[in-house]
């Protein structure tokens, strides 16, 4: 009662909608061409090691990290680039690429071998090699976050997965448990933190019984089972939720003593370290009321929308009228069908121009919902007043630049505004003042 | 493919709840009081109801066609505005006058200030101030269709000289005089449960309105008998279920709308206790109102990660 005076934070009862949850991930079709992108991570693009007409295998290094942040890249496939060349992204900027052209043999880089760990060296030395990102969608370099600068006690595996349609996470843990546990176990023997919680939502309860199973015998891995709302799976709310700390406004989850990866990045890690086959492909959720066969694909990186679109087919009778990568609430919309996908995508959703037609929105009627269900305890409808004065200083009271866009805003409004839209506007502008004006 | 693909800012889905459908939440639950309206009083409860709508409706459709302003009346808001206005005046009250009053609320206080969401008081509310303060005799002309009953024919039981001889369960069923809407408090508490059961309003404000001003007459008299006749007369409940919860008039925030709740208690009570006003909750309500957005500023919650500036010098070190 007390917490809800200082912040209500109901979280959205958004649908789930997971069709997928059962669809077990079957490998794509091979596409004729991949385009692998050198900048699929937060940080410096990764700089391209391949030139035209080189011969490429599954897992060879086609760029390498460019800088302290950033992220090296393996080929998704085997066959010849035909083409390194810069690619304009639908967020406007360009960065350079990779095309490949498929062989169809798949041959496997014979450089591709377990690594050998002994230490924490050589554990950060391995992870940074595998070219491992957050794969929740972030993309932050793992091996960067697996050396903080504050002390962590714990180890947050973030398998909430609270976003709509989307099972690919739900998927990794039904398919590879032991990987998960081995990438868990990897990491707390060499970094030294002592436990580690896997927070699961409830709607998923084959996933939370097979990892309890899983880590019965291994007394520093807890499974916490999550409650089933909207906003579990971001990082910040997902500290909260399992240790009751909250990070510090502009920190790192290291601030509040947590490093926090997501399910399926920890069960990348599992495999490489028992493989050595770097981070190539990944389960992707196609789904969606304009798709065919909605179903869970592994999908080579660098593979095209498009070629998603065709594995998993289109309903004869419907017209696509949005292609969403990543989930309803915080996925983009593709705009060319030619993009390929990168390793934080984890969901490609097809959508009828129906649902896809965003409705027209209506006055404010200030009823607060909005301010109800911010994770944060924003106020968008007062940002809003904010932002039409274009009033720095009351932005700034507003706390306008907490918003990470998780979109629990547009989706309660019943007058059908677009708030995370105007939020998202709203912080830019207020980021950009503050810049120019050099002080808070 | 050419198909030509929409690109929109996420989220990609919405949920159900539109303003159209929390406006038709209130009026079903405002259903029970014009129902218990029309058995009390007779069916003139439901012409003058009707007329109402009717007056708000046409009014707020004719100003956005002479303004060129798309016409709101849709969202259902100018009906529920309707049935409150109705609901706040005495069952032989002049149609005129009715209209009188939907245009103070549509005309003045809803759309000159710019429509829905933009009013600083409750449309409905302000008129019925305007028909209080301009037709006193109307207003206070409160007929108990079975007369010959007992003490409360024509009066309502805030005018009555000794509360203690009320008999709780009439004024509880509303057998006794008023304006419409107020009288039932039965029929006014399953409209309660209607709205905070489909989530359409937070039961906050009128559960400490009514509260502390029961809370403030058990201290002033000591008897739990005349605080719950207080209670149960004049328009304190229906004010504080279907009034003091209006969305645009009402603090956003949990802490607001418990501040907001008592607030309205202390006024209340001070007007009906102090004040020469038998009824003090139109003022108190029209009073709170102006009072909003301060209290708004006042009670913001506190964002998740805030910390505070006395440790500010550290926080922005911390920053990425």
């Amino acid at each position: 009662m007390l917490n809800k005076l200082k912040r209500a934070a109901l979280g959205a009862h958004t649908p789930h909608d997971k069709a997928t949850a059962a669809s077990k991930p079957v490998p794509m079709p091979l596409p004729a061409q991949v385009r692998i992108l050198m900048s699929q991570h937060i940080g410096a693009p990764a700089k391209a090691t391949v030139k035209k007409g080189d011969e490429v295998c599954v897992g060879t290094l086609i760029g390498e990290a460019g800088g302290f942040v950033s992220a090296n890249i393996h080929s998704s496939v085997s066959g010849k680039v035909t083409a390194v060349e810069s690619y304009r992204l639908s967020n406007g900027r360009a960065c350079d690429s990779v095309v490949i052209q498929t062989d169809g043999k798949q041959t496997v880089d014979p450089a591709v071998k377990p690594p050998v760990v002994t230490d924490k060296a050589s554990f950060l030395a391995a992870v940074r090699a595998s070219g491992l990102v957050g794969l929740g969608g972030a993309g932050f370099p793992t091996d960067v976050k697996l050396q903080p600068k504050s002390p962590v006690d714990t180890l947050l595996i973030n398998a909430s997965e609270c976003e709509v349609w989307l099972t690919s996470d739900t998927q990794e843990m039904l398919t590879s448990p032991d990987d998960i546990v081995r990438g868990i176990q990897a990491v707390l023997q060499y970094t030294g933190i002592p436990r580690c919680i896997i927070g699961i939502e409830k709607n998923k309860p084959e996933c939370i019984d097979l990892l309890c199973q899983k880590t019965k015998d291994i007394a520093n891995i807890d499974v916490k089972p999550l409650p089933s709302v909207y906003g579990t799976g971001a990082e910040l709310i997902l500290i909260e939720k399992c240790l009751g700390r909250e990070v510090p406004h502009g920190g790192l989850p290291a601030d509040a003593g947590a490093i926090v990866m997501n399910v399926t990045s920890v069960g990348m890690l599992g495999k490489y370290l028992a493989t050595g086959m770097p981070v190539v492909e990944r389960i992707v959720t196609v789904d969606g009321d304009a798709c065919a066969k909605p179903q869970n694909l592994i999908v080579p990186v660098g593979t095209s929308y498009q070629d998603i679109i065709n594995a998993a087919g289109l309903k004869p009778d419907v017209t696509l009228g949005k292609v969403v990568d990543g989930g309803a609430m915080m996925g983009h919309a593709v705009e060319d069908l030619s993009y390929p996908i990168s390793k934080t995508c984890s969901g490609v959703i097809l959508l009828s121009d129906a649902s896809a037609t965003p409705p027209a929105a209506q006055a404010c009627i200030r009823c607060g919902r909005c301010i109800e269900y911010c994770p944060m305890g924003l106020a968008p409808v007062e940002v809003n007043g904010a932002y039409a004065a274009r009033d720095v200083e009351e932005l700034g009271k507003l706390h306008v630049d907490y918003c990470f866009n998780c979109g629990s805003c547009t989706f309660v409004c019943p007058a059908k505004r677009p708030c995370t839209q105007m939020m998202s506007l709203a912080k830019a502008y207020y980021l950009d003042q503050i810049k120019k004006g050099g002080n808070k | 493919m050419d198909t030509k693909l929409i690109v929109s800012a996420s989220p990609h889905i919405r949920s159900d709840e539109s303003t159209r459908g929390l406006m038709a939440n209130v009026i079903v639950a405002l259903c029970p009081v014009v129902v218990a309206s029309a058995v009390i009083f007779g069916l003139r409860a439901l012409l003058v109801t009707a007329f109402s709508v009717v007056v708000c409706v046409a009014l707020e459709w004719l100003y956005c066609k002479l303004l060129k302003k798309p016409s709101p009346i849709g969202d259902l808001s100018a009906v529920v505005t309707g049935i409150i206005l109705a609901m706040n005046v005495p069952v032989n009250m002049p149609l005129g006058q009715v209209a009188v009053g939907a245009v103070a609320a549509i005309l003045i206080t809803k759309q000159l200030f710019g429509g829905i969401g933009m009013n600083f008081a409750n449309p409905a509310l302000v008129g019925r101030i305007v028909l209080f303060v301009s037709f006193t005799n109307e207003m206070n002309a409160w007929v108990f269709p079975d007369a010959a009953v007992d003490q409360l024919a024509s009066a309502t039981p805030l005018q009555v000289a000794d509360p203690s001889r009320l008999n709780l369960l009439d004024l509880f069923m509303g057998i006794h005089g008023g304006v419409l809407g107020e009288t039932c408090a039965l029929a006014i508490v399953l409209g309660f449960l209607y709205l905070v059961f489909t989530k359409t309003i937070s039961p906050a404000i009128p559960l400490t309105y009514v509260g502390s001003v029961f809370v403030f007459y058990l201290i002033a008299t000591g008897s739990i008998h005349e605080s719950l006749v207080e209670i149960l007369s004049g328009g304190l409940l229906f004010g504080a279920v279907f009034m003091a919860t209006d969305y645009v008039t009402s603090p956003f925030t949990l802490k607001g709308k418990l501040i907001y709740g008592v607030c309205l208690g202390v006024v209340t009570f001070a007007i009906r206790y102090w004040g020469s006003y038998t009824e003090g909750v139109s003022f108190a309500l029209l009073f709170m109102n102006l009072w909003v957005p301060f209290i708004n500023d006042a009670t913001r919650q506190t964002p998740y990660g805030y910390i505070k500036p006395a440790k500010k010098a550290g926080k922005e070190g911390a920053d990425k």
